[in-house]
Order: structure tokens, then C-alpha cells, then sequence
């Protein structure tokens, strides 16, 4: 169960494989990994957003990162999940966020990696302001999926 | 009593500061801190807040050495 916050770009797909072959102590237990990436657009609310900047809470954003992952684990049979998200300035194309979870079978990969998405966008704290064309402006909600 | 208060993001900029320290012997909820950190500003309706990095409501008790924020709606992922 791994959480981390980068300040720097990072490849989602190297990091779980990265992850899955360097962390995981279980080749071999595993049936199903679910992924899920998040990556910035370079568009928003019909205006081109160029770059965005990531603020979070340091500490608490970690802590409730942690609190999902062992609510996940405690609701479905898991091997282990990752959640890797970024802060600071990020470009359209950057991954802003990634889940791994890892099961011996599909539906709790998948479902778990759903809930933590979902209680990741309501709950933990992060926040977004884009920069547009002209000026920048928060992001005041997330949209509802 | 001291209460280290911090301000995230669109809530940072409307109060003008990231962190402020309270001194005071009267402050008892979140609610009256708010009131006291932010120079007495209307605190906005979807204000999130939290006490020592958990989540709580404004009627929450604080106490010496407590770490409270206040941040808008969470827009992460």
C-alpha cells in the first residue's frame, strides 16, 4: 500500500510496472491489476487551458490517501494498490494522477480502483488553478465523473 | 491558547495569508477561529475545514496547540 506526491512529471505506466516488479512481493498471487490515469486536458469549461498548478494540504493530503487505501483493502480482498499524484505546475498531456490495484480477481481490482478514484476527486486535499490564455482561474469542483 | 490556522488555495488569496497563529483565551470552536484568522471575513458556504488534518464541522472544539485549516471545495485527480 503506497501513496506518494510528486512535484515532478512522471510516467504512469513505468511507475506501475516499476512498482509491480521492484515492490510487489507477489508474482504469481495476482490475477487482475486495474490502472487508472488521470492526465490534464488542454481544455476546460469551452476555453483552452494551457498549464495548471497543483496545491495540496502536505500531511493531510498523504494521511487521507493512506486512510482510502486501508478502507479499499478493508472492503475488498486485495493484494496491494498505488496512488501517485502530482503537484505543482503541469503541462496539458502530464499525468496528474495513478491508480494500481492489484487482486487475484477482477472485480475487486476494478471496484477498489473506482473507490478510490472517486473518494481521491471528493475528498482529498487538492486543488487545481489553470491557466488560460488570458489569466488563471481555480477550478471550483470537480465534475461528477 | 495558540491555534496554528492555515488558508489553502482560493481561501488563501480572499484572506490574504497562508498561515496565521490565534492567541486567545476565549476561541472554543472552528467556527470562532475562522472568525478571528480571516480579520472577521464571511467564511463562503462550501468552506471545508479540519482540525490536526481530519476532516470536522465548524461547531468543532478546538484546543491549545491544534493545527486548523480551511480550504475550499477539493479539486484533485
Amino acid at each position: 500500500m503506497t501513496v506518494e506526491i510528486r512535484a515532478v512529471d512522471f510516467d504512469p505506466y513505468q511507475e506501475v510496472s516499476h512498482y509491480q516488479r521492484e515492490t510487489l512481493q507477489a508474482a504469481g498471487k495476482y490475477g487482475a491489476t486495474a490502472v487508472f490515469v488521470g492526465s490534464m486536458r488542454d481544455f476546460n469549461e469551452g476555453d483552452d487551458v494551457r498549464a495548471m498548478t497543483l496545491e495540496h494540504y502536505p500531511g493531510m493530503t498523504e494521511q487521507y490517501l493512506e486512510k482510502i487505501s486501508l478502507e479499499a483493502r478493508q472492503r475488498w480482498d486485495l493484494i496491494d494498490s498505488l496512488i501517485i499524484h502530482r503537484v505543482g505546475e503541469v503541462y496539458p498531456s502530464d499525468a496528474i494522477v495513478v491508480v494500481a490495484v492489484w487482486s487475484a480477481h477482477r472485480g475487486a481490482a476494478f471496484e477498489a480502483s473506482r473507490y478510490l478514484m472517486e473518494e481521491l476527486k471528493s475528498r482529498a486535499p487538492f486543488w487545481k488553478k489553470e491557466t488560460l490564455t488570458e489569466g488563471s482561474r481555480w477550478v471550483e469542483k470537480n465534475t461528477a465523473g | 491558547m495558540s491555534i496554528a490556522v492555515k488558508f489553502f488555495a482560493s481561501l488563501r488569496e480572499q484572506v490574504g495569508k497562508a498561515d496565521v497563529s490565534v492567541e486567545s483565551q476565549s476561541v472554543s470552536s472552528v467556527r470562532e477561529v475562522w472568525d478571528l484568522a480571516s480579520g472577521g471575513q464571511s467564511m463562503p458556504a462550501n468552506t471545508l475545514m479540519a482540525v490536526n488534518m481530519d476532516y470536522v464541522e465548524a461547531t468543532h472544539p478546538v484546543t491549545d496547540g491544534d493545527e486548523v485549516a480551511f480550504f475550499p471545495p477539493v479539486t484533485g485527480g
